[in-house]
This record gives C-alpha cells, sequence and structure tokens, in this order.
C-alpha cells in the first residue's frame, strides 16, 4: 500500500493514456482529460508516459503517503502542503514515509496530474489503469478516491524512489526538508489559460450546414459558458440555441473526442475524455485535438470562444504542439541521465 | 426509392475518418458496413485505432501521431477505407456468430409487453412469438459500453419510443422501437419499450470479450420462465441492480 486516502477531493481519479481498440463495443478510450500534462507529470518521475497517475479536478485530495515516495504534481495551480510545508509543484519530489500531502483548490487550470515512480499499481482492465466511472471500471473499483482507500504504488516503490532521486541529486544537490526533498529545477508551468475567454480552434462538423445561418454564425461568432453540469463526458455549452433548418432525424453515427453535437435543445455539447462512442445528434463542429488539453483545463463558469480552422491547421496545430513538448520531456530526461537503468 | 449518392469519405475531427452509407435503417447496407469493418480491421495497418461500424456508417479511429514524411494516416485511412469498397469482398472464413440470448417476458420483468401488444392489435403471446422469431443482427454498440442496437425486427411490432423515458431501467432489459431491439448493460435512464429481461451479463469488463454481443452478430432471443430466469441470475452472479 502506497497511499492512503483521508479526504477524497472533488473527484479524483486513477487515469492514463486510455484503452484504444474497443469502441465498436461501446467502450470510449477515456484516458486523461489533459494528456499533455499528465506526460509531463510521469516524465517528472522518470515514467514512461502510459504509467498511472491520479488526476485532481478543481479541489484536491488529502493523501498520506505510507512509504518514501518520489512523487511530482503537474498541471493546475493548486495550492499542495507536504505536513506543514509548500509542496514545489512542477518538479520531481522525494517525500518521507508518514507525510500527508494535502491539495487545496486550483486558483488556475481545473486539472492536475499526481506522478508516483513506477506509476499507481492498480489493475488494468480492458488493457488501461484508467478509471471509467460511467460503468465502474477500471482504476480504483471503477470509482473517485474516497475516504479510506488505498492507491497503490508498485512492490519496490520506496528503492525505486530513492534511486532515481539520487540519480537526479547526484550533482546538484537536493532542497532538504523534515517532510521532503525536492530538486532544485522544475518544468515550464502548464501553458494553462489566461484572461476571460479561451480561443479553442474548431472545424466545421459534417452537419454545420444544416444548422440556419444565424446559427452557423453565432457557434463561431459568440462566446460560449461551461455549464456546471459538465464532466469528463462532456463540456455542456451556454450560449444562443442553436437551429437546424429542417430538423430531420439522423442515425446514430460513431462521435469522436471533441466532437460538438447539439441535441434538440440547442445547447450544444462538447464530447470530452469519456464520451459515448456514437451518438444521434448532429455534429456542428469539431475541436482541433492540438486544443483538447486546453480546454480540460477549464471549469465551468469558465468561457470559450470557436476559432474555425481547417483539418490541415489542425494537424499543424498538433505537431506544433509536439514541437514544444518535445525538448520539455527531452530536458527532463537528460536530468536523469537516463542510462536505461530502470526503464519503465 | 431514392437514389443514393456515391459514398463520401470525410473527416471526423482530426484523427478519424467517417463514411456514410446510408442515413435510414436499411439491414443490406448495415451488412455491408460489417463486412467493411472486417475488411478495415484485417489490414493490420499499424495506425489503426478503432473500426466503429454504425447503423448506416463506419468510422476509422487512427493515431494521429503516426506521421512521417510523405506519410498522413488521414489519407492512408480514406485510402484504405476506398479500397476495401471496392474490392472484392474476402471470403466468409470467419462468419458471424449466432448468439442465444435467454429471455423472460413474464410480466414482472416486462413492464410494457401488454402496451405493446395494444399498439400492434396482436396479444402477448404472438408478440413474444414473433420477437422470438425475428431475424436479428446486431447493428452496432453504443450509449453504454456493450449496449447493442439490433436490427431485423417483425414489422408488425413496430412501436414508437415511449412519450416518457424512464430515468431507471433496469440492466439485461430487452426493449423494442424504431424497428430495433436493444439490451440495456447497465441500469440506465432509457425511453424504449420493455419487453423482457435477460439473466445474462451483458458487459462485464472481466471478461474476454466484455461484450455478450458485438456487431454483425446473428441473434437468437429465447424465451424462458421467470423460475428459469432467477436461477439463471444467481448462476451469472451479477451484482447488478435488479
Amino acid at each position: 500500500m502506497s497511499l492512503r486516502v483521508v479526504r477524497g477531493g472533488l473527484q479524483t481519479l486513477v487515469q492514463d493514456l486510455g484503452r484504444y481498440g474497443l469502441q465498436h463495443l461501446g467502450v470510449v478510450p477515456g484516458g486523461a482529460m489533459d494528456a499533455l500534462a499528465h506526460r509531463i507529470a510521469n516524465a517528472l518521475v522518470g515514467n514512461a508516459a502510459e504509467l498511472a497517475t491520479l488526476e485532481c479536478t478543481v479541489l484536491g485530495p488529502t493523501l498520506v503517503v505510507e512509504q518514501h515516495a518520489l512523487i511530482a504534481l503537474y498541471g493546475a495551480a493548486f495550492e499542495a502542503r507536504a505536513d506543514d510545508h509548500p509542496l514545489p509543484r512542477n518538479r520531481p519530489v522525494l517525500v518521507r514515509a508518514g507525510t500527508t500531502l494535502a491539495l487545496g483548490h486550483a486558483s488556475r487550470g481545473a486539472r492536475a496530474y499526481l506522478a508516483i515512480a513506477g506509476g499507481f499499481d492498480v489493475a488494468a482492465v480492458l488493457g488501461s489503469r484508467s478509471t471509467y466511472v460511467p460503468a465502474a471500471f477500471g482504476g480504483l473499483s471503477g470509482r473517485a478516491l474516497q475516504p479510506g482507500d488505498s492507491v497503490p504504488g508498485v512492490a519496490d516503490l520506496a528503492r525505486l524512489s530513492a534511486s532515481r532521486f539520487e540519480r537526479l541529486v547526484r550533482r546538484r544537490g537536493a532542497i532538504e526538508h523534515a517532510a521532503l526533498r525536492a530538486v532544485h529545477w522544475f518544468a515550464p508551468e502548464l501553458d494553462l489559460p489566461v484572461g476571460d475567454v479561451l480561443r479553442v480552434r474548431a472545424m466545421a462538423g459534417r452537419h454545420h450546414a444544416q444548422f440556419d445561418a444565424a446559427s452557423q454564425h453565432a457557434f463561431f461568432a459568440e462566446r460560449w459558458r461551461i455549464a456546471p453540469d459538465s464532466n469528463r463526458m462532456g463540456y455542456r455549452l451556454e450560449g444562443p440555441r442553436l437551429a437546424r433548418e429542417s430538423p430531420v432525424d439522423i442515425l446514430s453515427e460513431p462521435t469522436c473526442l471533441g466532437t460538438v453535437q447539439v441535441p434538440n435543445d440547442g445547447a450544444p455539447i462538447a464530447l470530452m475524455a469519456d464520451r459515448q462512442t456514437t451518438g444521434g445528434y448532429p455534429k456542428i463542429a469539431e475541436i482541433a485535438g492540438a486544443d483538447i488539453p486546453a480546454l480540460a483545463q477549464l471549469a465551468p463558469g469558465a468561457y470559450v470562444h470557436f476559432v474555425e480552422c481547417s483539418v490541415d491547421e489542425a494537424d499543424a496545430a498538433r505537431l506544433a504542439a509536439e514541437a514544444r513538448l518535445r525538448p520539455v520531456l527531452q530536458s527532463i530526461a537528460a536530468m536523469y541521465d537516463t542510462d536505461g537503468a530502470d526503464e519503465r | 426509392m431514392t437514389t443514393r449518392p456515391i459514398p463520401r469519405i470525410v473527416p471526423l475531427g482530426d484523427s478519424a475518418v467517417l463514411i456514410e452509407l446510408s442515413n435510414v435503417l436499411d439491414l443490406a447496407v448495415n451488412a455491408r458496413i460489417q463486412e467493411l469493418a472486417v475488411a478495415v480491421r484485417r489490414s493490420g495497418q499499424p495506425w489503426i485505432r478503432d473500426v466503429v461500424p454504425a447503423i448506416g456508417s463506419l468510422a476509422l479511429h487512427f493515431d494521429p501521431a503516426h506521421v512521417a514524411p510523405g506519410f498522413s494516416p488521414r489519407e492512408a485511412a480514406a485510402a484504405l477505407l476506398d479500397a476495401c469498397l471496392h474490392a472484392a469482398l474476402p471470403d466468409d472464413d470467419t462468419p458471424a456468430r449466432r448468439v442465444e440470448v435467454p429471455v423472460c417476458y413474464a410480466p414482472e420483468v416486462a413492464p410494457d409487453l401488454t402496451d405493446v401488444a395494444a399498439k400492434c392489435g396482436l396479444d402477448v403471446d404472438e408478440v413474444v412469438r414473433r420477437h422470438c422469431a425475428s431475424p436479428h443482427r446486431v447493428l452496432m454498440l453504443g450509449f453504454v459500453p456493450g449496449h447493442p442496437y439490433i436490427g431485423g425486427l417483425d414489422p408488425a411490432l413496430k412501436v414508437p419510443r415511449r412519450a416518457t423515458p424512464r430515468t431507471k431501467v433496469p440492466a439485461g432489459s430487452i426493449a423494442i422501437a424504431n424497428a430495433q431491439s436493444v439490451v440495456y448493460p447497465f441500469t440506465t435512464p432509457g425511453g424504449w419499450n420493455l419487453i423482457g429481461r435477460t439473466p445474462f451479463r451483458v458487459f462485464d469488463a472481466g471478461r474476454d470479450p466484455p461484450a455478450l454481443l458485438v456487431p454483425g452478430d446473428f441473434v437468437a432471443f429465447v424465451p424462458i420462465s421467470l423460475t428459469r430466469y432467477e436461477e439463471l441470475s444467481r448462476d451469472a452472479g451479477g451484482d447488478r441492480e435488479r
């Protein structure tokens, strides 16, 4: 046992990069809402990108670390303490056994990822450790963390954590405190949404032309407020009501991460990680994959403005995002001076 | 009869392509879609993430990171769909499965059966007989994991969805509407007419395959008594709500 849950937080979930190959059975890939932040969190503790982290949402959990553990908290700016000491974010931290990690509210952004050396070691279900709450499988019993839960790390967590941390501080020393040891460097802060309205690139969806002229214009012209009942399945968007010229029935057809569909009430829904694999509502837009992580950092009450782009522009945006991420991951890996000794 | 346009392959977001063969329910078209799904999957391309057949369309989800100079996974996906669509179909060396699903049609687990019978002008036994005799085939899965949409319902059993959906439909419920049957894997909201219930677990993440029914399966609903239903439910060891 590795982390004992004192408070679960708003919705803390074991997540990884999701499960593919099962959408024809109605099983969505799911996985981390902000896969970019998840990947950096894993890199910070020397993990492969696929390993499971804890996705903390808006109000974080309180956890007791039962063994020495190398952890990293990356993503939204959560208040976080290790006993009575502020927990440094965006960097690897070796936390001593018995320390209480208390995450408060996110002051900017909505989701952060708590990574641990070796990853969280819950059983893989259908090829992934990610929690899928709507059908209650994956992660820890298919649900969010609750008080009294124990979230397992790998069996040799303490040894693995110590050996990785020693590699980090061999040359440059560490910040020392009763509850923790940390490195002096840190990864660049996640590019969190700033300002009142997040600009999100989106392509016209395949039913865009069925909407009346006012609705077609409004979708890309107006700003949309993320409604309170938004979640990992979808973000409900408040704004002008959208209507089609002649609302013919649409056969249920496949959806995609980022599909914006419009039910009969005219209020669009942006489909997120835990979306349904198919849907029978018209698709007014498809959000560029490159902008999904930023959207995942918005909490209800925030605003988005959709900027129309082509599929080629969406591809270019994705390549540009990967090009920005690559040197970050490389410089973190260089800190580990990776010799492949305990790659996993 | 309307003429059908030549199917177009269009992007679905930036990580999938979609092909629509029909915008209305057509069993022959869906059978073609199932064949297309088999052919695409059989190509074994490493950039394929998911092949999702639906009632009148099919999506091919690809790994958008699988780019290389001169290679676009989107173009490759479209070309593969096009090739599979126009190629001679593979020999049916792995014919679709035929799955028997036991169903209890007793009033205790079939709250809408009497109502459906009245709407169809049939007696309850005739509704059950016709439901069991229909040539059912799974058109697609969706809504929740393992939830099949099944075509082939006897045209005499044509009923619309209920005016007011239920907030809780028990797991295992068999329901009809829109010329189709469905089976609810979990206790969820639902607006279809409940005419029976199966004791089988429709979806179990710990089972391989996790779904009782997969796209393209032929399905035979076999009537069982309430006593048998309860026996089989215990055997299934379901922890679901009933």
